[in-house]
């Protein structure tokens, strides 16, 4: 009964042919080098910005990007690409941290449900993730960061809540697929338990799907917590952030259009980045989707 | 039919009864006494008393509960704390802009992303497609209210076409109205309008595979033929879904883009209702909303029970 373990896996390529057909793909290549680039220069912020974020400097202010400011400076003089670098961190940061609540609590209610398909557990799950959907999220996230008081903690469970109802879902379609399959049968028959083959079976063949939701909800993550900052409600100053970054430039937008601009692209291409990322890597999971959507 | 949509209406209740009881329980565990927050923290007790006894804070959690959910089935849904005014009536006023507003929105984003999804989808591979594809990528990781501010920047500031904000009201006339609504609800059908293209043209993508389609060109259709009058009827479906939750979502989703333009809509409501822990009209617009939600739920999928009747025996 042991070899029942060598089919728990789909045949696939060897993983040298992933990686070449994943340099192959454009979005992936061209999403992947976004997000990089975002990623290191949050990393890079913590050693090294170009200047003091919390300096300011008023000779300086509002100055069009130049040599010495690569993309200007705002209203206090500080240099808005050092603000941008150390912005990144905590989109991304907070981003990241909301996906990982999905996951964490969403993942095993999705293997749970399906595991349990058609029980009163499986229907309780799914209603109460039907409930979350009816919920203006937006507005739930303000409500929470505006009573608990903003800050970057409670703009992350803001946003991760409506996250969970997302990967549960996946899940459980997901998983409910294989266990239709002959492999978990036989695993049933060697007398595996639920709990046993979910987590042995079920769990490594939906990754594919979750990595792929999890680059998408990442994106929307930082969409969101760029929209909870702009209107006041995210990490607070000193700590620069994009959507503040916005937010404040927005009464000088007229004659420091800079001042808007920037952030606004570092958003954008970062977005950008994960969208294109996450189409690349279902393409290259599922190439029967290539062109789908 | 009939069943089903019994059936329906009752997970629609349950759903209702479920959200009221989750929404009244959050806001009675947030910290801060509306009576304080109305008379600020100097008042005299028995000041505090009577308001307290005046707004029903006095009563059991149950009986506020009840007296909540029930006086909402009569459409009374209380009175502000910070404005004494009935929610019922500031949440009619402010649905004067929000409604206009997802509507306009909404159909600003049919009429862009219909086109540009059949057209990607009926020429598949091509430069066309490629490119409606790469501006709906554009589309849908923008930050909307980035695009408002370059907006107004261009066609407020420079060109001076529109206003950067405000809204007159309908009383100032329509065409004024609708004038002071375009930047906003351009602002957010674009990321509305690319969801739904790359929606439309996916579901055409997967129609046009069909073998019913096969069949049409067999019999000797063209191929624009078999698409338009075969697969776009098919290919509605998840169209159809996606609209109906960018509606309710439009609605709510407002927020932000009415807090650019500061328009008076139900977004800016909740938001000003949050900020002066007006807890008793958050309370009834996020149930309203919710309701908004699970009722386009509720009518989209008895439209489809209708269209195919394989739905019904879910």
């Amino acid at each position: 009964m042991t070899d029942l373990r060598t089919d728990s896996l789909p045949p696939s390529g060897a993983p040298v042919r992933l990686w070449g057909r994943a340099l192959r793909s454009r979005n992936l290549v061209i999403g992947a080098m976004l997000t990089l680039t975002f990623a290191l220069a949050a990393l890079v912020s913590f050693a090294w910005t170009p200047f003091d974020v919390t300096g300011m400097d008023i000779a300086n202010r509002i100055k069009p990007p130049s040599a010495r400011n690569l993309l200007g400076t705002d209203h206090f003089g500080r240099d808005i690409l050092s603000m941008i670098m150390v912005g990144a961190r905590v989109s991304i940061a907070v981003a990241f941290v909301a996906v990982g609540i999905g996951l964490v609590f969403g993942v095993p209610l999705g293997l749970w449900a399906a595991a349990r398909k058609g029980s009163l557990l499986d229907e309780v799950i799914m209603r109460a993730n039907d409930l979350v959907f009816a919920f203006p999220s937006l507005v739930i996230a303000i409500l929470i960061t505006a009573i608990f008081g903003p800050s970057a903690l409670n703009a992350i469970i803001a946003i991760g809540i409506f996250n969970i109802p997302v990967f549960a879902r996946l899940t459980r379609s997901g998983a409910l697929t294989l266990w239709q399959r002959d492999y978990v049968l036989a695993a049933r028959v060697a007398g595996k338990g639920a709990a046993r083959i979910s987590v042995e079976h079920i769990l490594p063949n939906v990754t594919n799907l979750l990595i792929v939701q999890g680059t998408i909800q990442f994106s929307l993550g930082i969409l969101a917590e760029a929209g909870l900052s702009y209107v006041g409600l995210g990490v607070q100053p000193p700590t620069p952030s994009w959507g503040r970054m916005l937010a404040e430039s927005q009464t000088m937008i007229s004659f420091a259009p800079h001042m808007a601009l920037f952030p606004g692209l570092a958003i954008l291409l970062t977005v950008l980045g994960l969208n294109l990322m996450g189409d690349g890597l279902r393409d290259l999971f599922d190439p029967k989707l290539r062109g789908r959507s | 039919m009939l069943r089903y949509t019994l059936s329906r209406l009752l997970s629609l209740s349950i759903s209702l009864a479920v959200a009221s009881l989750v929404i009244f329980l959050v806001i009675e565990i947030l910290p801060g006494d509306p009576a304080v927050l109305m008379l600020g923290v100097n008042a005299q007790e028995d000041t505090l008393a009577a308001l307290r006894d005046q707004l029903g804070l006095n009563g059991s959690m149950l009986t506020r509960y009840v007296d909540w959910v029930g006086g909402m089935l009569v459409g009374d849904f209380g009175t502000s704390y910070t404005y004494r005014t009935p929610v019922a009536d500031m949440v009619g006023d402010r649905l004067w802009v929000s409604l206009p507003l997802a509507i306009y929105a909404l159909t600003l984003s049919t009429v862009i992303a219909f086109p540009a999804g059949i057209w990607a989808a009926s020429r598949r591979g091509s430069a066309a497609d490629v490119g409606v594809m790469g501006i709906t990528q554009l589309g849908v990781a923008i930050p909307n209210f980035w695009f408002a501010m370059l907006m107004v920047v261009v066609f407020a500031v420079n060109l001076r076409w529109f206003s950067a904000g405000g809204f007159p009201g309908w009383d100032e006339g329509f065409w004024v109205s609708i004038k002071a609504l375009t930047l906003p609800a351009v602002a957010l059908a674009l990321p509305q309008a690319s969801i739904l293209a790359r929606v439309m043209r996916s579901a055409l993508v997967d129609t046009l595979s069909e073998d019913f389609v096969r069949t049409a060109r067999a019999k000797g259709l063209t191929r624009s033929q078999a698409l338009w009058r075969h697969a776009l009827r098919n290919a509605l479906i998840p169209v159809l879904t996606i609209i109906g939750m960018q509606f309710a979502f439009l609605l709510a989703g407002g927020i932000i883009i009415e807090n650019v333009f500061f328009l008076p809509g139900l977004g800016r409501l909740i938001f000003q209702a949050i900020s002066a822990r007006d807890l008793i009209v958050v309370e009834s617009v996020v149930m309203l909303l919710v309701f908004a939600v699970v009722m386009v739920n509720f009518m989209v999928e008895i439209a489809y029970a209708l269209v195919d009747p394989r739905l019904r025996r879910r």
